[in-house]
């Protein structure tokens, strides 16, 4: 059949399976565009690239599947940059196709030009420039290969646009796919697993911490049937919230810097820590040095070089997590550990005291009230996705998620803006699902252009601005550490109900606690995205929180108010 | 301490960017790089020394193999090896101390391989504290120009350190210290 490159593109995509993409056109990809027309592949024009690149990503967090962005040469390639480190920082598969100049020009600063491929080699798993037409059906075959197997990341592939314009005659590549330097298929020894059951039966204080992993590798049940057997508590990173039931009682919630207390406190307790597909990242460890001092540790993950990169382990067991728990499985022993689950469950009770849930109500509207209030309300059901900030913070402490894939969020990066566009494209993923957005005045500014594309496309969110006038998390920083100094954080925001009805979408404004109910209940009656400007305590804080550099168990907590009289 | 490490990689454009890109932003400092073909078509080998200890050399290694273009890495400071720099060194060489000049050249093995009234070029290849001894050896004669290649290593015995005893390509252990 004779095709031309861009054509070819199109057919590429079909035989991933792709159903959709996001993306930008431009001078640089103008014949991809032209050729998709003819193909059943839907295509969400964005606002910005940015957008798109986080919509491939929410899209691909989402589903498990490979979430696909497109832009243009030059500029529409460098704004996909944060999105693409996003994915890169949490291992979301995704691809990337941008256009590029005619190969002759590539190197002699054309119209729109940029190396893109330069730019991104620290923040893919691995980028192509494909400048012969020959070479795109196999490169992309190979992109979505490398962005789905072993550990998940985003590839890029760079095609200049003469490879898209001219033709020839083309048939599928069938070939298995052969990469020489590319092996993710490790496997641990039957050695090393009877090691790590005799470490588990010898621990008397053992603790789990699950991450990412567990829901990138499908290993929930095998977590849950662990976990079980052996009677040992769990704690979770951030990206790794719906792995284990939060309702499970043997489940202690979120650790690190704004994880509960006593799950911090169980690891620096710990004799036994088992790292299940999580990375001993920086805001769950706090200070390397000090950091659960007196337990021995076992760490099970797919990526070799996350192995002793933090934290120094007794054993590495390197593989897939659920082929690896599995294995364990056929082998594991039960185990009690009564003795050390009261005590962790002493610590709960003593903290609950402090949770802003059980504090009478002073009359104003808190994040956390607002959040909790969304949690019943959708019964845990919703799939929800954050922005970056305290408005995450709180999602991640109050709204307990009961099932795995329905918490997205930036962690690795931290990426402001990520909210919006990722649950537009985790709703393209899953439109059965009740999409939540949870995000901050600052966060929602950064990338509030993609109402217009919720609205073209006629897809619902909903969307619940935590508005408190600030930049939150750096003023409360800035409260912590830098004497309430609130250099640059104050933000004056346009009225959020105006922009959503600029839009035509619904907009809502709740300023007490007694409408919360009444507008999330309107949220779900109303057909479209809609937006809701939950006016909230304008100076609030995360509790509790480990200061940076700090142990995990010097947590500043909550002041309890005086009251007076 | 200074580790050589050898590393396999597929020969395709920008292969070297990759891994030069990866010693820059994980601070690793590379000491010296050469890399060249091998008898294996489509396949380059590079020889890179590094300076760390063990356990930064195993992360650099693990980063390494995470390059798709990487197909293999070995450390050969610590196995029997045979390694060699090559220097051409410009200096000053003037009638009077000419003689002086060439019985130091032949001390050390090395050719003069270009002649002026006052200067020779004069190639050396060895180990490095043989380069390094000849250097300091000369320099008192002043040194106009110097270049050298880098150092290149190769493991003592029959067996080939690529295609590896696995015979995959890829050998990838991670030592970890109970």
């Amino acid at each position: 059949m004779k095709l031309t490159g861009a054509q070819i593109v199109w057919e590429s995509l079909l035989q991933e399976g792709v159903d959709v993409v996001f993306g930008y056109p431009g001078g640089g990809n103008l014949p991809i565009y032209d050729a998709m027309t003819k193909y059943p592949i839907h295509h969400v024009l964005v606002r910005h690239e940015q957008g798109a690149a986080h919509m491939a990503d929410g899209y691909a967090r989402a589903t498990g599947r490979v979430g696909v962005a497109m832009a243009t040469s030059g500029p529409g390639a460098t704004n996909l940059v944060t999105g693409i480190a996003t994915a890169m920082m949490d291992s979301s598969p995704t691809v990337f196709i941008t256009g590029q100049v005619n190969s002759k020009f590539i190197g002699y600063d054309a119209f729109q030009e940029i190396d893109i491929t330069g730019i991104t080699l620290p923040i893919t798993k691995h980028n192509y420039l494909v400048t012969d037409i020959c070479d795109i059906n196999h490169t992309i075959r190979e992109a979505f290969y490398i962005a789905r197997s072993g550990r998940p990341g985003p590839v890029l592939v760079d095609i200049a646009k003469d490879a898209q314009q001219n033709s020839y005659d083309w048939e599928p590549d069938g070939n298995p796919i052969q990469l020489r330097g590319y092996r993710p298929d490790y496997r641990p020894v039957s050695k090393d697993i009877q090691q790590a059951l005799e470490m588990v039966y010898a621990a008397k204080r053992p603790v789990i911490l699950a991450g990412r992993g567990v829901l990138l590798s499908g290993a929930v049940n095998e977590l849950m049937e662990f976990a079980e057997r052996t009677n040992i508590p769990v704690a979770m990173t951030l990206l790794g919230l719906g792995g284990m039931p939060a309702s499970h009682p043997l489940n202690m919630g979120m650790m690190g810097m704004h994880g509960e207390s006593w799950a911090n406190h169980a690891i620096q307790d710990a004799d036994l820590l088992l790292s299940f597909g999580m990375r001993f990242d920086d805001r769950t460890t706090g200070n390397l040095k000090t950091y659960a001092t007196h337990a021995r540790k076992i760490h099970l993950d797919i990526d070799p070089s996350e192995i002793n990169k933090s934290v120094k382990v007794d054993l590495a067991l390197i593989g897939d997590l659920r082929e690896t728990l599995c294995q364990i499985l056929e082998h594991l022993e039960p185990c009690n550990h009564s003795e050390w689950l009261a005590s962790i469950s002493e610590m709960k009770s003593e903290s609950k005291t402090l949770d802003i849930q059980n504090l009478p109500d002073d009359g104003h509207l808190h994040a956390a009230h607002v959040i909790n209030d969304l949690w019943q309300y959708t019964q845990g059901q919703a799939l929800v996705v954050t922005d970056v900030g305290q408005n995450q913070m709180w999602t991640a402490q109050y709204y307990k998620q009961e099932n795995p894939g329905n918490f997205l969020s930036s962690g690795g990066l931290g990426t402001m803006g990520f909210g919006l566009p990722a649950a537009i494209g985790a709703k393209f993923g899953r439109p059965d699902a009740n999409v939540w957005l949870v995000v901050g005045d600052g966060g929602f500014q950064m990338t509030q252009m993609e109402l217009a594309t919720a609205a073209q496309e006629g897809i619902k969110v909903n969307i619940a601005i935590i508005n408190n006038g600030y930049l939150g998390m750096v003023r409360q920083w800035q409260e912590l550490f830098y004497d309430r100094n609130y250099s640059s954080t104050p933000l004056r925001s346009p009225d959020f109900v105006k922009i959503a009805e600029a839009h035509d979408l619904i907009g809502m404004r709740v300023t007490r606690r007694s409408e919360v109910e009444e507008a999330i209940q309107k949220a779900h009656e109303i057909d479209g995205t809609v937006v809701i400007d939950f006016r909230v305590v304008k100076e609030d804080m995360v509790y509790p929180m480990v200061p940076a550099g700090a142990d995990l168990k010097q947590m500043l907590r909550r002041p309890i108010p005086e009251r007076a009289g | 301490m200074y580790h050589t490490i050898v590393v396999i990689v597929e020969d395709k454009p920008g292969v070297l960017n990759r891994v030069s890109s990866l010693f820059r932003r994980r601070m690793f400092n590379i000491e010296s790089l050469t890399v060249g073909h091998t008898e294996t078509p489509g396949v380059s080998r590079m020889t890179i020394v590094v300076d760390g200890d063990e356990v930064s050399v195993e992360r650099l290694t693990a980063y390494l193999y995470k390059l798709v273009n990487v197909i293999q890495v070995n450390d050969l400071s610590t196995i029997p090896s045979v390694s060699r720099d090559l220097a051409m060194i410009k200096v000053n060489a003037t009638p009077d101390n000419r003689m002086h000049i060439m019985q130091i050249v032949d001390v050390f093995r090395a050719r003069i391989v270009d002649v002026t009234n006052n200067s020779f070029i004069i190639e050396i290849t060895g180990d490095e504290e043989k380069i390094e001894g000849f250097i300091e050896v000369l320099r008192p004669w002043g040194i106009i120009e110097m270049v050298r290649t880098g150092v290149v290593i190769m493991s003592r015995g029959t067996a080939s350190i690529y295609p590896n005893g696995n015979g995959n390509g890829k050998a990838h252990q991670v030592a970890v210290a109970i």
